[in-house]
């Protein structure tokens, strides 16, 4: 018999008895063996919108929320017009952070961000070498979504350029289009399941602004041990 | 009494008095509960929330067989060896196996409670290993030598000064009293750890049934990076992770960071699937998991206390806990403190010797209240005492129990005792709180009410 053979036993012995449901605690009446009680729990994916903080309906609420999300996170937020406008935007970032040395995964978005800042660029896809990545002053990815409701965005392993890309570099640039806004938390999720269905990328995060910590006299500090600094360019 | 008694009278009586710690536990958790305040009544119905968290918890718990399979069999259908282990020994035996397999020398370890209980770290460096916390105030905690303070924030007893000497003395850094130049130098020290160790060890805060899918919650990034850079990644968790689908994340992760830091979502919610998959430019080459059971089945076999296993570890009840608050969170001497460590380490570690936390309450059920998924926390630290009497009574306890039946049950017996009490009651306060007190456990701190000059049969009878 293996050790997960004995666990599982050992489980299926004591489930053998029912609990009572969540929230009551009356006389102990279910404690019956064999009498399993009729209790039909409702799950927290169904209806979660329900009782999560509102989301406006149209798409200027959605992105004045996430602007407002992003200041209390202290994400830079950019609404760029369209791809014309990156080499103004990103030309004045480079020159504000004083960019030397970028990374970036390829992508239709990520090489036009790539060329509007003209900066010499490790190209992480296929592998690459972890101490030049260290050394770059950003990272540049695209994402599967952005989430109104938190301020959220979410990137995998796979849309992301790796799992270290978005937050070895200092600050990690992000280049989103406007379709990819959605309303809140329940959404992300149904999106990331439609795209990915059963294959599904060996990492997924939701990055909610750059790393912080509050372990020092819970006094929030940001640049943990992942980037300083987090920019969203939605065009 | 037990040593673990004795233990835990002596520590508090120190902590308690100690007003240092007092104020810095009382900043830190006031900050939290103005932002917790905040966060709660951003949510549209946080009361609702709560109930239907609690029960998506009672249905992962109490179908744990099934989604326990769903979720290994998933994780091995994409290349994750899952491990199941039933005692803290086999676990650790699991992961020195794998670290040693890989040769290994230095190992970077992400905030992982499940690893403080199966002592984890002193058995990798007992075996030679050089193990790193990267998470700041486990970093911090583990330069000191200590375990944990508080089960999310493990530094929370120390001052920015406390650290800069430990600093100082540790990585030789100057002195500073900002939080912000203390985190960088941390940042410095650590980021080469990264880079070099062979292993990374995570802990996990949910396992995703539906998918096969370990999830992880941090601030810091400290996780995300110690998943990225080794060769090889091992999450341990307890079996009571799981919850049934993917989508319940977007309740329960919301949920998660309001309770335990009064956040609206936690800096990175991450899921693993897998070891680096192909096509992917970076990750693990190998991903194992270890299931730990340490005796979780046998308060699973309890259905009175079994929703203790909802538990997410947010560490609400420890914030609003009167008793943590005053004796701080290293006198429980357990892995996990405050109340629902109060209510499952009986369970963990045995009855008899751990009864006491749960008479260490003053039941007021502001854990009860603050839990997210509405464990009963409070009633529980009830039935622990309720259990521990039935099986072993201490006998003292027993005969003074006894005493006091009999003579409530006679009128004589009762009024002469009365008597004996009004005489003695003004010799006593002579003595009260010195050492010729036979009560001096009792009035050290509290007051005795004089006793009334007339009793009510007396009064009653004048009256009439």
């Amino acid at each position: 018999m293996t050790e997960r053979d004995k666990i599982l036993g050992r489980i299926r012995e004591a489930l053998t008895i029912s609990a009572p449901p969540p929230g009551e605690h009356g006389p102990e009446t279910h404690h019956l063996a064999g009498h399993p009680i009729q209790f039909a729990p409702r799950p927290a994916a169904t209806n979660a919108r329900e009782w999560l903080p509102k989301v406006g309906e149209t798409f200027e609420d959605q992105v004045a929320q996430f602007r407002a999300c992003s200041d209390d996170l202290k994400t830079e937020f950019i609404v760029a017009e369209s791809l014309a406008d990156l080499p103004k935007i990103l030309g004045d970032l480079r020159d504000r952070e004083r960019w030397k040395q970028a990374a970036a995964h390829r992508s239709d978005l990520t090489d036009a961000a790539v060329q509007a800042l003209g900066l010499p660029t490790l190209t992480v896809d296929g592998g690459y070498d972890v101490r030049a990545l260290e050394r770059c002053d950003v990272g540049i990815t695209t994402c599967d979504a952005l989430v109104a409701q938190t301020g959220t965005l979410v990137v995998t392993s796979r849309s992301s350029g790796g799992r270290a890309l978005s937050v070895l570099p200092p600050h990690h640039l992000v280049i989103a289009r406007r379709d990819q806004l959605v309303a809140d938390l329940p959404a992300a999720f149904e999106l990331i399941q439609q795209r990915y269905g059963a294959d599904y990328p060996s990492m997924i995060s939701l990055v909610t602004g750059p790393s912080r910590t509050g372990d020092i006299e819970r006094i929030l500090v940001l640049g943990a041990h992942g980037p300083k600094k987090l920019t969203v360019v939605m065009i | 009494m037990t040593t673990e008694v004795q233990e835990f009278k002596t520590q508090a009586t120190k902590v308690v008095g100690d007003l240092r710690h007092r104020k810095l536990i009382q900043t830190a958790l006031g900050k939290y509960e103005v932002a917790r305040d905040k966060r709660k009544g951003a949510f549209q119905s946080w009361s609702e929330a709560r109930q239907v968290a609690a029960e998506t918890k009672w249905d992962a718990i109490n179908h744990l067989d099934e989604h326990l399979v769903s979720f290994a069999d998933k994780l091995e259908a994409r290349g994750t060896k899952v491990h199941w282990a039933t005692t803290a020994a086999q676990a650790r035996d699991i992961i020195l196996g794998i670290i040693q397999a890989k040769n290994a020398k230095c190992i970077i370890k992400s905030k992982a409670m499940t690893a403080e209980e199966i002592h984890l770290n002193a058995a990798m460096e007992k075996a030679g290993f050089e193990v790193v916390e990267s998470d700041l105030g486990e970093y911090i905690v583990q330069l000191r030598q200590e375990p944990p303070y508080h089960i999310v924030f493990p530094a929370m007893h120390l001052t920015r000064h406390d650290i800069s000497d430990l600093f100082e003395k540790h990585l030789g850094s100057a002195k500073t009293d900002s939080p912000e130049e203390l985190t960088m130098i941390a940042r410095r020290a650590l980021r080469e750890k990264y880079i070099t160790a062979d292993v990374g060890i995570t802990g996990a805060n949910f396992a995703i049934a539906e998918t096969g899918m370990v999830s992880i919650t941090e601030n810091e990034g400290n996780a995300r990076l110690t998943s990225a850079l080794p060769k090889t990644m091992i999450s341990l968790l307890g079996i009571e992770k799981v919850l049934p689908r993917m989508a319940d994340l977007a309740l329960f992760l919301p949920m998660l960071a309001t309770a335990g830091a009064g956040q609206p979502l936690t800096c990175y919610n991450t899921l693993y699937g897998g070891p680096r998959q192909p096509g992917e430019s970076d990750g693990p080459e190998e991903y194992h998991v270890v299931l730990l059971d340490n005796r979780r089945t046998e308060l699973l076999a309890d259905p009175e206390q079994r929703d203790a296993l909802h538990c997410i570890r947010c560490g609400a009840c420890l914030n609003v806990c009167p008793i943590f608050k005053n004796v701080g969170g290293h006198t429980y001497g357990t892995t996990y403190s405050g109340p629902i460590g109060s209510v499952i380490t009986p369970h963990l570690r045995g009855l008899q010797n751990w009864k006491h936390l749960s008479y260490s309450s003053s039941l007021c059920g502001a854990c009860t209240e603050a839990c997210p998924v509405k464990i009963n926390l409070h009633h529980h630290l009830l039935q622990n005492r309720r259990n521990s009497v039935q099986k072993e009574a201490d006998p003292q306890e027993k005969l003074i129990f006894k005493l006091f039946a009999w003579a409530m049950n006679s009128p004589g017996l009762y009024g002469a005792g009365k008597s004996v009490a009004r005489w003695f009651g003004p010799l006593h306060r002579l003595v009260m709180g010195t050492f010729l007190d036979p009560a001096k456990a009792w009035t050290k701190t509290r007051d005795l009410p004089p006793i009334a000059e007339t009793t009510f049969k007396e009064y009653w009878k004048n009256r009439q």
